[in-house]
């Protein structure tokens, strides 16, 4: 009783409770920003600085969505959002897109009434050791001590593989991250688990991060991708793009560096994606403005690569630094899984 | 009437007996009165030693004072990581708060203790103004103040701000909102009207019979459920919420307690000069009650501040959670960095409380003295 | 409008006439108020059902207990309850609240017992005594106790050995990071009888103590009860199990590969916890003890070194029994505080009541069923504890005359 009076007021007095309105679209021109969900703080995906600037891979995806619809990069805000309270905030209508490393599973894509756009990275859960234990496999950890974070899909992918490998375990699961890597580093547990970029980003905190390895073995798919609502076909197809921009643009040779010189490219594929008027053979001008479709202006893609990168150059400049490889991200000719459809 | 075997004249002084007197006795008296006395003397002086002296070794004596990163701190055997705490305070302070608008949670911070000062020092008057001040006008200056938005003022969301500000604005929101309801369920519990004293009773029991931390579990879970589709409560504001009526149910104790003391003359008194009820609880009944209540009202503030720490558990960056976050950072993370977080946090938490607590030890002996003679 | 009622009040006897009489009675103005709340909070009900109905069938889920018949999928780190990752929702919150009730008693028990020995210290003659008493007090009551539990973690983690390294005691109780090991009892059949001697032994010991009274009160003897019954109580069970053959045996722990096999294992996380609750507590309950104390007349206590009784004597025979009226109740309520202060256990990941209804919370998403049984069993928790804790008074009550 109270409490709803409470909150009768305080919704009065606009407390950020926010609903959902018009297209997404109209929206974010109208405010003039993009409203972003992030994590709380992952090394390499999104990482405020002490000044709270924001830098990591996912961060860089909600600054291309902020260059391909608003033609400027800077123009995002971050929400950093747990686990429990990412989806509600993208359901309510907090935030208009949500780069979180958010694994993309059936009932998120059915039941929640959210949208994946893509997979911005391929990722799936690993086990990390100490050096000294000597184990090179996960198949060789019949009895550990496993630390990991409670109420994550991890707790239940640990619990099936060592079930299905006929193995024993003890847990040591903790509410907090930082808790996790504390309990594991004070050697409370044999093996940390978590998904292996988290892994990776992880051992650079280490005081000796030579004396950690993370074990071959993957246990679990975990797609990460952009998440918008469902019933916004406009802004689904935007976010899409932008992902798709970007691994067009790296596997056409096309960087932030080179984007203005690539502009007089006489790639059809280039022209295309940077929506350079060209004359047809009959004389007519082709219609090289694929951003129409999006509801946006010709300079989208330029945009995104101009003022954020390629592919490649967000990977390397926010992932390299945790020493992980290109790997299953490798672009689909070069033995990876990132696959874009043609721009035509 | 003079008997012969009654002296007339004073026997001679004679001194205290040297097992009593002097400063060795007094010693004595003091450090060892009986042997077991002294062995525990000597082994909590010992003890009491070590721990000082560790404390000091650690904390000053082989701490790292400069450093530009964890290097000097990885040493083996490096006490506290100074450097860590110089480098993150200003973010202790504000979380995220945007860097050139600072100077708003500093403006709150200083209407506030301007206002808290003016209500807790007993020689400065206006105390009624102050009090309408403070839990009336000052909750809304600071919410236009640190939200933003209008007035020309940039809007700063509340998932920016962090630290001892997220820390002061919970317990000092806790305390504003429970003091009126409060003071509304305690009245309500010793209500002649049926259904509200069991409301009252039922809400006051309930929810002092379970941890906060499930109150908090509950705000921040059940709420949204609660709510019209489409509103989804803000997360500062959800635990705001909890901690309102977590704290309300143990205010409205402290002044049930307060109610009960006043002797049932005052308000037979009252209703015989004929006053309504709200008027004789307004005019006579509640002055009395609350001013006998300080000490308790403080007391729950002391237990209220210490609890604000429990909202880090729910994903809120108060002071706790910032500095603990802050162990996570690639280029503190060092062995000494969650010790000295602990500590500087440890003291930060005690300097409140115990100024707090010494508060109410004070302002009670004041009650008394004018109360007893 | 309160100036009309007054004078109305105030009107000499004439009945109050007309439309006013009903609506200045007190009675009905009661009534009236009582149905508006009434009415009120069903509106708020209606209001907070229907959302939630609606908000339920947005994310697919119905409200209903069934999912505690679900496998759980997830693993805790300690139980005295067999539990596995197959076990079931409902049987991982049982596990999650013995782990309370456990970690509650010992608290308990510990905290009064370093409570009562802090509060007699703070009223030491002895200055050291009494100021490491208040510098402990005053230390430990302004720190947060989440904080504290924390810091206690860091701190028994630290100096511990490695599982190959670990400290042994008689190589068969092993002390490392991954807690303590120590030989697990089984009992074959026929324990009971060990069971029984020792009951025996103790209601023995209860009916020789009232006759050792007895002839205290007659003869003036004091016949030294506790020397001669504690060697008794302790063996009773022993005995019993050597007549029936010695039907206990016990499962070593042993070390294998990462970790120690069989025996039981109490993990650093519920050290850590019990560690700080106790050293917490027992500050609440040690000044409960001084201002129970305190309250008890100074007479008294002069009255009993006048009797010639020691100071020892004289607070145990005399001081404390007659403190214990004024302490109980505050007591209770410290004790009430500690159990429930035990969920910070989620904390440091010790797999309590609270701990194992958030995981639930997480897996299955039934937020308002686990929010629904937790409230229900703190507060059955809690009922139960202030219950105990009101007979425990009346029991100490002092008899007048």
């Amino acid at each position: 009783m109270k409490f709803l009076k409470l909150l009768a007021l305080s919704s009065v007095f606009g407390f950020a409770a926010t609903a959902a309105n018009a297209t997404t679209l109209d929206d974010v021109k109208a405010k003039g920003f993009v409203q972003c969900g992030v994590s709380q703080g992952l090394i390499g995906f999104s990482q405020p600085d002490d000044k709270n600037n924001w830098t990591g891979l996912d961060v860089d995806f909600c600054k291309g969505v902020a260059a391909a619809v608003l033609g400027d990069a800077t123009k995002v805000k971050y929400s950093p959002l747990s686990a429990k309270e990412r989806f509600t905030a993208l359901q309510s209508g907090a935030i208009d897109v949500l780069s979180r490393n958010s694994t993309w599973t059936m009932s998120r894509d059915t039941s929640l009434g959210l949208a994946f756009a893509g997979v911005t990275y391929y990722d799936g859960q690993g086990f990390m050791v100490p050096t000294k234990l000597g184990v090179k496999s996960a198949k060789e950890l019949n009895g550990a001590s496993v630390c990991t974070q409670t109420g994550t899909t991890t707790e239940l992918n640990l619990a099936d593989y060592f079930k299905s490998n006929k193995m024993e375990y003890k847990i040591v699961a903790f509410e907090k991250n930082e808790e996790v890597l504390k309990a594991y580093q004070e050697g409370r547990c044999d093996v940390f688990t978590t998904d292996q970029s988290g892994l990776y980003a992880e051992i650079l905190k280490f005081a000796n991060p030579a004396d950690h390895m993370v074990l071959p073995e993957i246990i679990s798919k975990e797609p990460l991708g952009p998440v918008v609502r469902q019933g916004d076909d406009q802004w689904f197809s935007i976010v899409k793009w932008t992902y798709y921009a970007m691994l067009n643009a790296e596997e056409l040779g096309v960087t932030s560096a080179n984007v203005d010189e690539m502009k007089t490219s006489a790639n059809p594929e280039i022209q295309r994606l940077l929506s350079v008027a060209v004359k047809n053979p009959d004389g007519t001008d082709a219609d090289n403005n694929f951003g129409k479709g999006l509801g946006l202006g010709p300079d989208w893609a330029y945009n995104i690569v101009k003022q954020v990168g390629n592919y490649s150059e967000i990977f390397d400049r926010n992932l390299a630094q945790l020493k992980i490889a290109r790997g299953k991200n490798a672009l689909w000719n070069a033995g990876g899984l990132q696959y874009a459809p043609p721009i035509r | 009437m003079t008997l012969s075997y009654v002296r007339t004249i004073d026997a001679p002084k004679l001194a205290a007996p040297a097992s009593t007197a002097g400063i060795l006795a007094k010693l004595r008296d003091r450090f060892a009165p009986t042997p077991l006395s002294a062995v525990g003397t000597i082994v909590i002086a010992l003890f009491l030693g070590w721990a000082f002296w560790s404390i000091f070794q650690w904390a000053i004596l082989n701490s790292v004072w400069t450093a530009a990163d964890r290097e000097p701190c990885n040493a083996i055997g490096a006490g506290a990581c100074w450097p860590f705490v110089q480098a993150k305070a200003l973010q202790w302070v504000y979380g995220f708060y945007p860097i050139e608008e600072r100077w708003r949670a500093n403006l709150v911070f200083l209407l506030g203790g301007l206002s808290l000062a003016g209500l807790l020092i007993p020689k400065i008057p206006y105390k009624g103004w102050n009090a309408l001040f403070f839990f009336a006008v000052y909750p809304i200056i600071s919410y236009v103040l640190l939200t933003g938005g209008r007035f020309g003022l940039v809007e700063v969301g509340t998932e920016q701000w962090g630290g001892l500000l997220v820390t002061l604005i919970v317990a000092i929101t806790g305390i504003v909102a429970s003091l009126p309801l409060g003071i509304l369920l305690a009245l309500g519990r010793r209500s002649q009207m049926p259904v509200v004293r069991t409301l009252c009773t039922g809400f006051i029991e309930i929810v002092r019979g379970v941890p906060l931390i499930t109150v908090l579990f509950m705000a921040s879970v059940m709420f949204p459920l609660f709510m019209p589709p489409g509103i989804n409560p803000d997360k500062l504001l959800k635990a705001l919420v909890g901690v309102g009526l977590f704290s309300a149910a143990y205010m409205a104790e402290v002044v049930r307690g307060g109610l009960q003391a006043i002797p049932k003359g005052q308000y037979e008194a009252s209703m015989a000069v004929g006053l309504s009820y709200w008027r004789m609880m307004l005019l006579v009944v509640m002055p009395q009650a609350l001013k006998v209540v300080i000490p308790g009202i403080v007391n729950s503030f002391i237990s209220l501040f210490k609890d604000t720490s429990l909202v880090s558990i729910i994903g809120i960056f108060d002071l706790f959670n910032i500095v603990q976050s802050g162990f996570n950072d690639a280029k503190w993370a060092s062995a000494q960095t969650g010790n000295t977080g602990y500590f500087a946090l440890a003291l930060i938490y005690w300097a409140f409380c115990f100024s707090m607590s010494r508060y109410s030890q004070f302002i009670e002996r004041k009650l008394n003295t004018s109360y007893t003679r | 409008m309160t100036d009309n009622s007054m004078q109305a009040k105030s009107a000499p006897l004439p009945a109050p006439v007309g439309g006013e009489s009903w609506y200045y009675n007190p009675k009905v103005r009661g009534y009236a108020s009582q149905i508006i709340v009434v009415l009120l909070l069903l509106w708020g009900l209606y209001e907070i059902i229907g959302n939630t109905q609606v908000n339920l069938k947005k994310l697919n889920q119905n409200f209903g207990f069934d999912f505690l018949t679900q496998a759980a999928g997830f693993d805790l780190s300690t139980s005295l309850i067999e539990y596995s990752s197959n076990s079931t929702y409902g049987r991982a919150i049982v596990a999650g609240l013995l782990n309370t009730i456990l970690v509650a008693v010992l608290g308990i028990f510990f905290a009064t017992i370093i409570g009562f020995i802090v509060g007699v210290m703070r009223l030491s003659k002895n200055r050291v005594v009494a100021g490491a008493a208040t510098l402990y007090i005053e230390i430990i009551r302004n720190v947060p106790l989440l904080l504290q539990i924390f810091m206690w973690y860091a701190l028994v983690l630290k100096p511990l050995p490695g599982v190959k390294e670990a400290y042994s005691i008689l190589g068969s109780v092993f002390l490392s990071k991954k807690g303590i090991v120590m030989p697990h009892p089984n009992f074959g059949p026929g324990a009971w009888v060990g069971l029984a001697f020792f009951a025996a032994a103790l209601i023995g010991t209860w009916l020789f103590r009232k006759r050792a009274r007895m002839r205290q009160d007659e003869t003036g003897y004091i016949t030294p009860v506790w020397l001669i019954s504690i060697p008794i109580i302790i063996l009773s069970p022993f005995v019993g199990l050597a007549l029936v053959g010695w039907p206990l045996s016990f499962d070593f722990p042993e070390l294998k590969g990462f970790n120690f096999s069989g025996g039981m294992t109490m993990v650093p996380e519920m050290a850590a916890l019990l560690i700080a609750l106790i050293i917490y507590s027992a500050t609440f309950i040690a000044e409960t003890v001084r201002s129970g104390i305190q309250a008890v007349s100074h007479g008294q206590s002069e009255a009993s070194s006048a009797l010639g009784l020691s100071r020892g004597m004289a607070l145990r025979l005399v001081i404390i029994p007659q403190a214990m009226r004024v302490i109980i109740p505050p007591l209770a309520s410290q004790y009430l505080n500690l159990t429930k202060n035990s969920s910070l256990a989620i904390a440091v990941g010790f797999p309590d009541l609270m701990y194992a209804g958030g995981t639930v919370n997480n897996q299955s998403g039934k937020a308002i069923e686990v929010v629904f049984i937790l409230m229900v069993v703190y507060l059955s928790l809690s009922l139960f504890t202030a219950a105990f804790m009101n007979w425990f008074n009346s029991r100490m009550k002092m008899v007048e005359r």
